[in-house]
């Protein structure tokens, strides 16, 4: 890195509070790209959402000093830039502070177009060339820290068994000469040229394509190209084989190769070969944050779970009651929710208790009541947060409810709707549940649903009636609430639903 | 029509007179009190009609009745540098601060005849902005012990209020009322100097904090009436725009 002062550092900034870590998502500046102030130089992923961290100045990219999804501390530096008056000498002092990456750029280059150069013009190119080309990239490492290419993040690792990818052969642009995922995607793009190009000519000698037109070398130089191939330790010897036999199906394991797509690409909807048992589906950022919360409730917290029916015959009547007018007053649909919300919340308020921490010598109970509302997507659950839900009228929250609900789908939420959550509320009903057993949302003390409300025959006074009846069902960190405590509150949520009637006021 | 509350209290509090307004935007302290203890006594002799002034004062702190100068924890030196007046004046409670952001509402009301119920009109004032604040989906509350309005812990509205004995006649006239703070921050600026209302427990909040949306302060005057119209039971409002 250069030591002219113009080199600076860009840290992982506090998004938020409570943020200890942060993942970064994409690099949206390149190393060598220059950035303006304000423009955003890459997006990071935490609580999931994706902000984008903008530059505090303009500048040009030096080094990316972490991985597209690498987690990283609040406060580590992720990447250098360089600022100065002239864009000239910036970009100088970039090609400087980079060197490593553009040094190991050019030389990949270089070995691509030998690779191609073996095979269309016969140039006499040997194992012993590739190899010294491969060594002069090491020595640049050498140089360097190399150290950091034995350092393998698990995306990597993942992506070279998947691609039988080895990645002694790969090189490396990160910090140190690391090897990151783009490099092997770039390794593996590489490759499936050659091969394209292999099985091409391949086939064309195979099936007798080849005039007196082709010179004879050509033959040679696919042979000259397997023997480099075989020689050379990272391509696979599969790829050999590619070229020989040409309609055998290519790959054994992972993603179907047959194609050598340029960007290696998986098709979720239409398995790509028929007669495939399986598929595979990325694990997004929001998948792995959903599984590591969960999983992280599931092993910590000791759930217990209890259930209550609850008659919401008169809440039917007085929603009808007004729903028509509400939409039209407020361009807002007076949903349920809503209703069993402010229920929910009051009960909260004669229980602080449910609103409450586990923190092992203590319990902290927690003022503000703030309702994670869980909100379903396509593919992933989020729980945008209603803060100070207990300050809320029935018609504030339904105005809340179709804010969050709307921005979620939309995308729109931003970090600090995500934060902050004390209680979590989730409507399973809408997807026509009459029980569940939900996952607390850690480290909260517990999760209520409220599920399909279902006309039921129901004994009233000895007598049988059809009522409108809905179930609740709670969720409970055994270490903090206990039965008797949950029964009761279950009991004035149940007592507050019923209790409504058309007299009830929206505000 | 939603809301029944609004409708029985309408029909406690009934007046056959209109209202009359005057809205000033910015207007100093001492200016303003001298203007409601004219108005008050025009009222007293039957020379004036109900009168309710709206606007916004510069920094002042004001001390009511209950004097406790250990709640106003700024030195003298430190307000004049911050450029903040202080009064002391005759109005029940005990100190807050008036500035920008606020809108501060006086009354000058007759009450009189068999009905007379002086904490009445204080819970009427703090009805009124309940039912504003509703209209916003926020659940306003009354504290027991302490007038004024809350959301959750943090006061949002002061009141404080000199019911003026008549001279002329049977009953009182009121003249001071309300603060209701609008603008987010407000509780950054003036309430860090004092303990507002000698209450040490509890913060202040702003209706931008509580809703999230953003006001003006002469929009939440216009936004008010109709509720202040509701709850005092005024048919009609004469306005007397003077800024």
């Amino acid at each position: 890195m250069s030591d002219n002062g113009l080199t600076k550092e860009i840290t992982m900034p506090q998004l938020a509070e409570s943020l200890v870590s942060a993942t970064l998502n994409k690099w949206l500046k390149q190393p060598g790209e220059a950035f303006e102030a304000y423009e955003p130089i890459c997006e990071v992923f935490t609580e999931k959402v994706v902000a984008e961290i903008p530059a505090t100045e303009s500048g040009v990219m030096g080094m990316h000093l972490v991985h597209e999804g690498d987690v990283v501390e609040v406060g580590k530096v992720i990447c250098t830039y360089l600022t100065g008056a002239k864009v000239d000498a910036s970009s100088e002092a970039a090609g400087a502070g980079e060197k490593v990456v553009n040094g190991t750029g050019a030389v990949r280059v270089g070995a691509g177009q030998h690779h191609a150069a073996s095979i269309s013009s016969s140039t006499e190119i040997t194992a012993d060339k590739l190899r010294s080309v491969a060594e002069q990239v090491g020595m640049l490492y050498n140089n360097e820290n190399a150290p950091m290419r034995a350092r393998l993040s698990p995306a990597v690792q993942r992506l070279a068994s998947e691609y039988d990818v080895d990645l002694k052969n790969v090189q490396g642009s990160g910090l140190g000469g690391r090897i990151t995922r783009k490099d092997v995607l770039q390794f593996i793009e590489l490759r499936g040229n050659v091969t394209h190009e292999a099985l091409k000519q391949g086939a064309d000698v195979i099936n007798g394509g080849l005039s007196a037109v082709v010179p004879v070398e050509m033959k040679n130089s696919q042979l000259q190209y397997q023997q480099n191939e075989e020689q050379l330790a990272g391509l696979d010897q599969s790829l050999a084989a590619d070229a020989s036999s040409v309609s055998l199906p290519v790959r054994s394991s992972g993603l179907h190769l047959s194609e050598s797509p340029r960007v290696p690409h998986i098709d979720v909807e239409r398995p790509q070969t028929v007669g495939d048992g399986e598929h595979f589906i990325n694990v997004t950022p929001i998948r792995n944050t959903i599984a590591t919360r969960m999983r992280q409730s599931v092993s910590e917290i000791p759930h217990a779970w209890t259930m209550i029916e609850v008659d919401v015959t008169n809440l039917v009547e007085l929603r009808n009651k007004w729903k028509d007018e509400f939409r039209r007053k407020e361009g807002v649909n007076l949903t349920y929710l809503a209703f069993v919300l402010k229920a929910v919340v009051n009960a909260i308020k004669d229980y602080p208790i449910m609103n409450s921490v586990w923190a092992v010598d203590k319990i902290i109970v927690k003022r503000d009541v703030n309702i994670s509302l869980s909100v379903g997507t396509e593919d992933s659950v989020m729980v945008p947060v209603i803060k100070k839900a207990d300050q809320k009228n029935i018609a504030g929250l339904a105005r809340e409810i179709d804010d969050l609900a709307r921005r979620t789908r939309e995308g729109k939420l931003t970090l600090e709707d995500m934060q902050g959550g004390t209680f979590t509320f989730n409507n399973t009903g809408s997807f026509g549940s009459i029980q569940s057993y939900p996952i607390i949302n850690y480290p909260q003390a517990a999760i209520i649903t409220f599920e399909s409300i279902v006309k039921r025959p129901v004994v009233i006074n000895d007598m049988i009636g059809v009522r409108s009846m809905a179930n609740m069902c709670l969720s409970l960190d055994h270490r903090i609430l206990d039965g008797v405590i949950c029964g009761r509150f279950l009991q004035r949520v149940k007592e507050n639903l019923e209790s409504y009637n058309s007299d009830t006021k929206l505000y | 029509m939603m809301n029944r509350q609004q409708d029985q209290i309408s029909l406690e509090t009934t007046n056959t007179q209109a209202l009359h307004l005057h809205t000033y935007g910015k207007l100093d302290y001492k200016h303003a009190w001298d203007m409601q203890k004219d108005i008050v006594k025009q009222i007293d002799k039957g020379l004036a009609k109900d009168t309710l002034f709206l606007l916004e004062h510069p920094p002042t702190y004001t001390i009511g009745s209950q004097r406790n100068p250990e709640h106003l924890l700024l030195s003298a030196e430190q307000l004049e540098k911050q450029g903040i007046s202080v009064y002391e004046i005759d109005r029940g409670g005990d100190i807050t601060y008036h500035g920008p952001g606020q809108l501060v509402g006086y009354p000058m009301l007759l009450l009189e005849g068999p009905s007379l119920d002086l904490h009445g009109y204080l819970r009427n004032l703090e009805e009124m902005m309940i039912q504003y604040l509703a209209s916003y989906g926020i659940v306003g509350d009354r504290k027991p012990d302490f007038t004024g309005v809350w959301v959750g812990n943090e006061k949002i509205a002061a009141i404080g209020v000199k019911f003026n004995k008549c001279r002329s006649r049977r009953g009182f006239v009121t003249s001071h009322g309300f603060a209701f703070n609008i603008k987010q921050g407000i509780q950054h600026t003036g309430f860090t100097g004092i303990v507002p209302c000698g209450i040490q427990q509890f913060g202040v909040t702003s209706l931008e904090d509580v809703t999230g949306l953003t006001f003006t302060v002469e929009q939440v005057g216009q936004e008010l009436l109709p509720h202040f119209m509701n709850v005092f039971g005024y048919p009609e409002i004469i306005h007397h725009s003077i800024s």
